[in-house]
């Protein structure tokens, strides 16, 4: 099962990184980058049955850190939707508002 | 084919069916949705690959705190309806999607330089012996204690600028 399961977390993050070059909605963009982290994660849970412990450790980190990501950068579109009232990351032109 | 190579390919192909969904559905509330649907499926392939504690975790973690916080978030930012569609043209669909295909082949290319058969199945063998929290539990705190450490500041850290972030100016 170890490469169909590589191959799965592949195509799992291609759909991701072409879900964040065509969407538009920065909401769908961060969900796209969600799909990535997963996908890396099942590549680790996958390759960690017979490299030992270890990947299934490292998964637990990079939950950790996607759920701080998800909190900032939720809270960062927040504040930007104050300012600019849309979501489409066209009108996102400048670092100061 | 045996059971858990059925149930596999069950998950696997709901995954990918939904992901597609996800990045192609106009409302953000749908894609939030089918994002929610791949996770549970991810769920199910970690269970079948010896991970049964990151398989509740990813339920929790992802599918409880994350995509509520993606739920809420859209909901407060009143994004659930008149939706304009924000798929961009389609010459962008075409450069997307062959850059896709060009990532999705050096992938496969360099995944496959996996050799094919495991030699030993170290992890059913370790979990039997210690059960499925305590296998993880374990090595975590013994070798990686600085590691966890540096995780919970960074928790810390996230929620206290995720509060100053979102905090409306006075």
């Amino acid at each position: 099962m170890l490469q169909e399961s590589l191959a799965l977390s592949g195509i799992l993050f291609s759909i991701g990184v072409v879900g964040v070059l065509l969407r538009r909605n920065v909401i769908v963009i961060f969900m796209s980058i969600e799909l990535m982290l997963n996908a890396v994660n099942l590549t680790f849970v996958a390759l960690s049955r017979s490299a030992g412990i270890e990947g299934q450790l490292f998964v637990i980190f990079v939950m950790t850190v996607a759920a701080a990501e998800a909190a900032i950068g939720l809270a960062i579109i927040i504040s930007i939707f104050r300012h600019y009232e849309s979501v489409d990351i066209r009108k996102f032109r400048l670092l100061r508002w | 084919m045996d059971l858990s190579q059925l149930v596999f390919y069950l998950c696997a192909g709901l995954a990918v069916a939904s992901s597609v969904l996800m990045i192609t559905r106009k409302n953000p509330v749908y894609s939030a949705m089918f994002l929610v649907l791949t996770l549970f499926s991810l769920a199910a392939i970690y269970v079948l690959l010896n991970a049964h504690f990151l398989a509740a975790l990813q339920v929790l973690v992802y599918a409880g705190a994350i995509l509520v916080l993606f739920l809420f978030v859209i909901m407060l930012l009143n994004l659930g309806h008149d939706v304009e569609p924000d798929v961009r043209p389609l010459i962008a669909w075409v450069f997307g999607g062959g850059l896709g295909l060009v990532l999705l082949a050096e992938l496969v290319v360099a995944l496959r330089t996996v050799e094919a058969t495991p030699g030993v199945d170290l992890l059913s063998v370790w979990f039997q012996e210690k059960g499925a929290v305590a296998g993880v539990a374990e090595p975590l705190f013994r070798t990686q204690l600085i590691a966890v450490e540096v995780a919970g500041l960074l928790l810390l850290v996230a929620m206290v600028g995720a509060v100053v972030l979102a905090k409306r100016k006075s």
